[in-house]
C-alpha cells in the first residue's frame, strides 16, 4: 500500500512537472499581428506513431509553407502563423485539458484536431461550445453524420466506417459475381474503436452481399502475435481475408501470413498498410495488398504534395489520412483568405461553404471524395474503388505469391 | 492445429521469458524494482535497428557490441543513480519504494531521449523472417532464434547460479544481503554485477524482439508490464522460473487464441497470473518468505 501511494505521488509529481513545462510554453509573449493556431497532439503514448505519420508532419509543413510565403493573406495584410502546441500524451483527459487551455488561456484563433477517433470525440463538444470549428482529420465513426449535425462547425473528414466497408463489400461482390472469388470471407478486427466500428459495418455489408463469414473475431489492442489466427484462417478456404487492424497488428499479420505462406486472392489489411513503413518493411511483397485509402500519383497535385512532404519530413506521407488532412489545411487557409479577416465566425462561415481548391480537387471539409479502397501496385498505393472515380486503377488479381522473406 | 498452436505458443513464451529474465535478476538480486526496464529493452531495439539499417550489421552480430555496451550502461546507472539509494535504505521495503521512484524518473528520461532522436514513429525491419519447418509447423526463423536464446540463457544461468562460486554468492545476496556480508561476499559488487547483467539481458531481449515486432519509442511500458507478470509468476529472482512462467503464458495464449477466442489472450494471462498468486503467492519457483 505504501508503495502504491508513493507511486501515485511520483505520477503526480511527473504530471505536475509536465504541466508546468507546457504551461510555460503557452505563456510566451502574445505578439500581435500573428494568427495563433493551437493544437494538442499525441507526441508520446500509444497514439504517437499514428500522429507522427498522419498528422504532425502535415501541421508542421503547412505552418512552415505558409510562413515562408509571408503568412496568411488576410485582407491586404500578410499575417504569419504562430503555433501553440501541447502533448496530449494520447490521453483524452489530457487532450481535453490542453484544448481548454488553448481556448481560455492561450486564446488561440484556431485549433487543429488531435489524432485518433477517441480523442477527436472527446474534444469535439468543448470546441463546439467555445465556437471553434473542428476539422477532425483522423476520426472514423458511424456517428459522423449525426455528430456534424450536433456540433455544427465540426467536420468528420474520414467519414464513417460503413462507407469503407460498403465500398469494399460492393467491390468484392463484383469479383464474386465474375466468378473470381468464392463467397467465403475471413475477417478479424482489433478490439478498439476503429476495428469495432469497421467490423460491425463490414459484417453487415458482407452479409448483405451474400458472403459467408467463415471467421469473425477480434484480437486485443497491442497484440502483434497473430500467427495462430492466421494459421487457423489458412485452413478455412476463404478467398478473401479482411483485417481491420491497427499498424502493429497490420505488420504482424502480413509478416505471419508470409511466413505461413497464406496467400488469399484478396488480402486486405487495415491502418498502416498505406503507410510508407509498410513498403519499406515488405518491399516487393507489398504488391497486391489491399487496404483503405489510396492516392492518384499521376495527379500532379498529389505527386507534388508527396514530393514536398518527403523534402520536409524526410519520409513519404501515408496514402489515406495525410492526404485528407492536407486538403483540410488548404481549405482552412483559403477560408481565412476568403473571409478577409481573422474573425472566427466569418472563417467558420466560409469553411461551411466549401468549394476549396485542394489536392483532392474542389473540396468541402467532410467530403468523401477520396479513395475508399486502395492497393499496392508497383511500389505505389493506388486507388481502386470507388471505381467511378477518376483515375481508378484496375485491381491486380489474384494477389501475387509472397516472394518470401530475406 | 494443436501442434501449431503449441509451437507458436512456445516461441511466444520464449519471447516473454527472454524479456523478463533480466528483470528477475535486477529485482531478485539487486532488489531494484526497475520501472525503466522496458525502456532499456526498447533502447536495444533501436540500437539494433540503427546498426542494421545504417551500418548493415546483422542484429545477431550486433549483440556482440550491444551486450557489453548495455552491461556498461547498466553498471553506470547502478553506480551513479541507485547506489546512493541502496546506501541510505534502512530496509528492503524502503529500497523498493525509492528505486521505484528513481527508475520511474529514469523511464521518462530514456523515453524523452529516444523521442528526440527517433520521434514517435513505428519502426520495423526485415531480418531472418523466412519460415522454418518444425514438426510440420512453419515458424519464422527469427522467433526460433529468440526462443533458442531464451532457453540457453535460462538454463545457462540456472547452472551458473547453482553450480559456480559467483552464482552461489549472487543467490546468497538474493536471500539475505546482511548475512551474505558475514561470509565475505562483497554485497555491493554482487548487486551491481547482477543489475548490469540484468541490463545486458534486457539488451538481448530488445535486439531479438526487434527482429519480429514493430516497435516505437512509447512501447517500453508494455515490456515492463509483461516482464513484471512473468517475474512475479515465476518467483522473484528465479531465472528458471521466468523461463517456465513465460512459456506457460505463451502456450496458454496460443491455445486460447486457437480454440476459444483471440480476444481473450490478454484475459487468460491475468487469469493464470491470479491463480498462481492465489495458490502460490511467492511464484512458481519462489521460496516462501519467512
Amino acid at each position: 500500500m505504501q508503495i502504491s501511494s508513493r507511486l501515485r505521488i511520483a505520477t503526480l509529481a511527473a504530471a505536475t512537472t509536465a504541466l508546468i513545462g507546457t504551461a510555460l510554453l503557452g505563456a510566451q509573449a502574445q505578439a500581435q499581428d500573428t494568427y495563433r493556431i493551437g493544437y494538442a497532439i499525441s507526441k508520446t503514448g500509444p497514439g504517437a506513431p499514428g500522429a507522427n505519420t498522419s498528422t504532425i508532419p502535415n501541421y508542421e509543413m503547412w505552418v512552415k509553407e505558409v510562413n515562408d510565403a509571408g503568412g496568411l493573406k488576410v485582407g491586404d495584410k500578410m499575417i504569419p502563423i504562430e503555433v501553440v502546441e501541447y502533448d496530449d500524451r494520447s490521453s483524452s483527459e489530457e487532450a481535453v485539458r490542453a484544448i481548454e487551455r488553448l481556448i481560455n488561456q492561450d486564446k488561440v484563433d484556431f485549433i487543429l484536431s488531435p489524432w485518433g477517433t477517441g480523442l477527436n470525440l472527446a474534444v469535439a463538444p468543448i470546441l463546439d461550445r467555445a465556437g471553434y470549428a473542428h476539422l477532425a482529420g483522423t476520426a472514423v465513426s458511424d456517428k459522423a453524420p449525426q455528430l456534424s449535425k450536433r456540433w455544427k462547425n465540426s467536420y468528420w473528414l474520414l467519414g464513417t466506417g460503413s462507407q469503407y466497408a460498403n465500398e469494399l463489400a460492393t467491390f468484392l461482390d463484383q469479383l464474386k459475381s465474375d466468378g473470381k472469388i468464392n463467397n467465403k470471407v475471413a475477417m478479424i478486427a482489433v478490439a478498439d474503436g476503429f476495428g469495432i466500428e469497421l467490423s460491425n459495418a463490414g459484417r453487415k455489408a458482407l452479409e448483405k452481399h451474400d458472403f459467408e463469414l467463415v471467421y469473425d473475431k477480434t484480437y486485443p489492442l497491442g497484440s502483434q502475435d497473430l500467427a495462430t489466427i492466421v494459421n487457423e484462417i489458412k485452413s478455412l478456404g476463404a478467398d478473401t481475408f479482411v483485417a481491420f487492424s491497427y499498424p502493429p497488428g497490420t505488420l504482424g499479420l502480413t509478416e505471419q501470413a508470409r511466413v505461413l505462406n497464406f496467400n488469399p486472392k484478396i488480402f486486405y489489411a487495415g491502418v498502416g498498410t498505406a503507410f510508407p513503413l509498410y513498403k519499406d518493411r515488405f518491399g516487393a511483397d507489398a504488391e497486391g495488398v489491399v487496404s483503405l485509402g489510396g492516392a492518384s500519383e499521376t495527379d500532379p497535385k498529389i505527386a507534388d504534395y508527396i514530393k514536398r512532404h518527403i523534402a520536409f519530413a524526410g519520409r513519404e506521407p501515408d496514402r489515406w489520412a495525410s492526404i485528407v488532412n492536407w486538403a483540410s489545411l488548404q481549405s482552412l487557409q483559403q477560408a481565412i483568405e476568403r473571409a478577409g479577416s481573422t474573425d472566427r465566425d466569418a472563417i467558420n462561415a466560409e469553411l461551411a461553404k466549401g468549394g476549396f481548391d485542394t489536392i483532392l480537387g474542389s473540396y468541402k471539409p467532410g467530403d468523401q471524395n477520396f479513395w475508399q479502397v486502395g492497393q499496392w501496385q508497383d511500389g505505389k498505393f493506388v486507388g481502386i474503388a470507388p471505381t467511378s472515380m477518376d483515375g481508378a486503377q484496375a485491381l491486380i488479381f489474384p494477389k501475387p505469391d509472397w516472394k518470401g522473406a530475406q | 492445429m494443436l501442434s501449431y498452436a503449441v509451437f507458436s505458443g512456445i516461441t511466444l513464451g520464449g519471447m516473454y521469458a527472454l524479456v523478463a529474465m533480466g528483470l528477475t535478476l535486477q529485482y531478485g538480486v539487486s532488489r531494484i524494482m526497475n520501472l525503466a526496464y522496458g525502456e532499456l529493452v526498447v533502447v536495444a531495439s533501436f540500437a539494433a535497428f540503427v546498426l542494421m539499417t545504417s551500418a548493415g550489421i546483422n542484429p545477431v552480430i550486433g549483440l556482440l557490441i550491444l551486450i557489453p555496451a548495455s552491461f556498461a550502461l547498466n553498471w553506470a546507472i547502478y553506480r551513479i543513480l541507485l547506489k546512493p539509494l541502496v546506501a541510505r535504505a534502512k530496509n528492503r521495503g524502503m529500497l523498493e519504494v525509492d528505486s521505484i521512484l528513481a527508475t520511474f524518473g529514469l523511464l521518462f528520461i530514456v523515453q524523452g531521449v529516444l523521442l528526440v532522436w527517433f520521434g514517435g514513429n513505428y519502426y520495423s525491419y526485415d531480418f531472418m523472417n523466412s519460415a522454418v519447418n518444425v514438426f510440420g509447423a512453419a515458424i519464422a526463423a527469427n522467433r526460433l532464434v529468440a526462443l533458442g536464446f531464451a532457453v540457453v540463457i535460462g538454463l545457462g544461468f540456472y547452472l551458473i547460479l547453482t553450480r559456480t562460486r559467483i552464482g552461489t554468492a549472487l543467490r546468497a545476496v538474493a536471500v539475505d544481503p546482511q548475512s551474505a556480508r558475514l561470509v565475505a561476499i562483497d554485497v555491493n559488487f554482487a548487486a551491481c554485477f547482477a543489475f548490469a547483467l540484468g541490463g545486458a539481458m534486457a539488451a538481448i531481449g530488445g535486439v531479438l524482439v526487434s527482429m519480429f515486432l514493430t516497435f516505437s519509442t512509447s512501447m517500453g511500458v508494455v515490456f515492463t508490464m509483461k516482464a513484471l507478470i512473468v517475474v512475479i509468476m515465476g518467483g522473484v529472482g528465479n531465472i528458471l522460473g521466468a523461463l517456465v512462467a513465460g512459456l506457460i503464458l505463451g502456450i496458454a495464449e496460443a491455445l486460447v487464441a486457437t480454440y476459444i477466442d483471440p480476444g481473450l489472450t490478454i484475459a487468460v494471462t491475468y487469469v493464470i497470473f491470479l491463480l498462481v498468486l492465489l495458490i502460490k503467492p511467492s511464484g512458481l519457483f519462489g521460496r516462501a518468505t519467512s
